[in-house]
């Protein structure tokens, strides 16, 4: 438990986030944490900006014909193709000559880490200008709970029962992109909201490819209480799981948020995925993210 | 100006001429050249556009289709297995209402692996929702390009042009190539009715629910039946300025054939040499090349073949366990036709096997010397 504890940094207040562009109807479940992803998001860009959207939630989110929650112009498009999207409308915009609009494909661990990851590659090694923001909610949510390459070591899905749980450690998506050399990566959370506008506003005054990689904590398929959705990607920063951090040209790292080191265990107790944990597991998740944690270290 | 031309260069001329704003592609044997003339076109500054060079043809497909939403002229190229990479993203783009216009130059699917022409490719996404132009010659290749973005920005669908590889697409001819100012005043700037843009925001490819979806299906079918009508009037306005059209179908000497072939493609100027031998014979045979697939013109074809005894299919494809396609598509246009020919169902030329004049005497013939088919194809060339 954290909530009573102060937490440096935080100036921003979800009242003072008025340039709305995500409104009342969309389809996010209760305590689902992409909301808040899409109002930062779209009010750190402001209305001058064309979305890419692809299936995942963010497609479920975004509404039902003919009714669209979102103020800003957005395109779905097929589950492999955010990354190819993304490049054509930008592409058509310079062939109009604006300059202007910023381009914003969005999509999940699933249409980042597994489906999506050729044409995401591709856009990022021709280096094209536009920002990619891939929210990880660790697994298929959209489709009830499937394990992706991005669900984290010994967690429960619907396609990892409790004999069988994710024997892998998730994919590095974020190392994967920087070794791409593109101007800006940036990771982000929504329990610091600050910090993510700022990158935000950091990658859209950037030139070329920029990824972010943003923390979606799922309260239906990590099985935890709706309320604490803020208070689990808050533990994740501080538990090292999720370092908030900026690499630069594929080579200059900076550090966000230095974490505390809070115990791994208060990160993963809430989690009802991780229930199904042997003896000596949460030792050893402790130890890969002390591990990886360093590896990164290393980096900077 | 009339230079000599393969299909590949002039369809590349074709893009340029229409200034085309956007073109994404991925190299695939035989479109291959289509992609490198028009990077070179990009690159010396003859066509002002944005040339993506993307790492598959399915991210070719979502390229320009997200680029045909945010308003810009698209093109792209592909062939065979590029196709059927694309399949997702053509149900998507005609669904989306995309004017995108591609080429495909007609590859056979593997496996086995084969690099050479046959129909198979194209006639597999027939209900992708594009219209689709098979082509004969590369000057027609040059000219339906210009027409492809005139009837795709009209009707809101996509256009495939489509010429056999190889046989279209590597050899050359003298082309016409027409004048910039004749092709600006043919084929005005694409203007939109609904494109992304922050100063109108609109969500496209919203979830449609089972209430919604069929009505959207149900608008894309009315606007594939006005495609017809537009076809026919930009044909003869393609006409008017440049003095060439085309139809829906290419008919010689079918007015008072005893047994007209109906094929699609290059083998139509094949067929053309053997029909003048056999008409020197006294042999009343002719020609239906279809030109327009999709949107299939079934009363047009009713009404010009109701009146032959027998009608010989040439199908380069087949549809395992169904037969050859344009066969199958032929006999359900005239099911419900009053009079209807004999129909002889034929299959040749897969993975690029020659079609060679003694191949079309012969089905001519078998045609002739058969009263009726047994419903079976005839396959062509199979080693014994």
């Amino acid at each position: 438990m954290d909530g009573g504890r102060e937490v440096k940094g935080i100036e921003v207040q979800a009242k003072e986030l008025l340039d709305e562009y995500l409104h009342s109807g969309h389809g996010a479940c209760p305590g689902c944490a992409m909301p808040v992803v899409l109002r930062t998001l779209f009010h750190a860009l402001g209305e001058k900006t064309i979305a890419v959207i692809t299936a995942g939630c963010f497609g479920t989110i975004s509404g039902t014909y003919p009714v669209s929650p979102i103020k800003i112009p957005a395109y779905n498009t097929p589950f492999p193709s955010a990354g190819a999207a993304g490049s054509g409308i930008r592409a058509a915009l310079d062939a109009k000559g604006d300059t202007e609009t910023t381009v914003v494909a969005v999509a999940g661990d699933g249409g980042t880490f597994d489906i999506g990851i050729q044409a995401i590659s591709a856009a990022a090694e021709r280096n094209d200008d536009y920002i990619f923001l891939c929210y990880d909610n660790e697994a298929y949510m959209n489709t009830g709970i499937q394990r992706s390459s991005a669900t984290p070591w010994g967690a429960w899905t619907t396609t990892t029962p409790p004999s069988e749980l994710k024997a892998q450690p998730k994919k590095d998506i974020v190392q994967i992109m920087a070794a791409h050399h593109v101007p800006y990566v940036a990771t982000t959370s929504v329990a610091y909201p600050d910090d993510f506008i700022r990158k935000i506003r950091k990658a859209k005054e950037t030139r070329g490819f920029k990824f972010i990689y943003t923390f979606s904590p799922c309260p239906v398929g990590w099985r935890f209480p709706s309320e604490i959705t803020i208070r689990l990607a808050r533990l994740a920063v501080q538990t090292k799981v999720f370092p908030l951090y900026e690499v630069e040209d594929g080579e200059r790292y900076a550090l966000s948020v230095e974490p505390e080191g809070t115990p791994v265990s208060e990160y993963l107790k809430p989690q009802g995925r991780f229930n199904f944990l042997r003896e000596g597991d949460m030792e050893r998740i402790q130890e890969n993210v002390d591990r990886e944690w360093e590896r990164l270290m290393r980096r900077f | 100006m009339k230079k000599l031309l393969t299909g590949n260069s002039a369809i590349s001329l074709g893009v340029m001429l229409c200034r085309a704003e956007v073109i994404s592609a991925y190299p695939i044997t035989p479109q291959t050249t289509i992609v490198e003339e028009l990077s070179e076109i990009v690159a010396d500054g003859r066509l002002k556009a944005k040339f993506i060079r993307v790492e598959s043809e399915h991210s070719a497909m979502a390229c320009v289709a997200a680029a045909s939403a945010a308003g810009a002229r698209v093109f792209t190229a592909s062939s065979s297995h590029g196709l059927a990479y694309m399949h997702e993203m053509l149900h998507w783009t005609s669904g989306t209402r995309l004017p995108v216009v591609m080429v495909n130059a007609n590859r056979s699917i593997g496996s086995p692996w084969n690099i050479w022409c046959d129909h198979s490719d194209s006639l597999s996404q027939r209900d992708t929702g594009w219209v689709q132009f098979y082509c004969q010659s590369a000057q027609e290749a040059l000219d339906t390009v210009i027409q492809a973005f005139k009837i795709a920005e009209e009707v809101l669908l996509p256009v495939m042009v489509l010429e056999d590889g190889f046989f279209l697409s590597h050899t050359s001819e003298v082309v016409d190539v027409p004048e910039q100012k004749a092709v600006d005043a043919f084929l005005p700037p694409f203007k939109p009715r609904f494109k992304l843009s922050p100063e109108e925001p609109h969500t496209f490819n919203i979830m449609a629910d089972p209430s919604m979806f069929i009505n959207f299906k149900h608008e894309a079918q009315q606007a594939m039946n006005q495609a017809k009508k537009v076809i026919a009037r930009v044909d003869r306005e393609f006409k008017t300025h440049f003095g060439r059209g085309y139809g829906y179908t290419g008919n010689v000497r079918m007015t008072d054939a005893d047994v007209v072939l109906l094929t699609m493609g290059t083998a139509a100027s094949t067929a053309l040499e053997v029909i003048d031998a056999f008409r020197k014979q006294g042999k009343k045979v002719g020609l239906c090349r279809l030109r327009m697939f999709r949107p299939f013109p079934s009363e047009e074809v009713g009404r010009l073949l109701g009146k032959v005894k027998k009608v010989a299919v040439l199908d380069r494809d087949n549809s395992l366990g169904a037969g050859g396609i344009v066969a199958q598509e032929l006999k359900a246009a005239l099911y419900g036709a009053v009079k209807k020919p004999r129909i002889f169902e034929f299959i040749a030329g897969l993975g690029g096997r020659d079609i060679t004049p003694q191949d079309i005497g012969e089905i001519f013939n078998y045609a002739m010397s058969h009263s009726d088919s047994n419903g079976v194809p005839v396959w062509m060339g199979v080693a014994k």
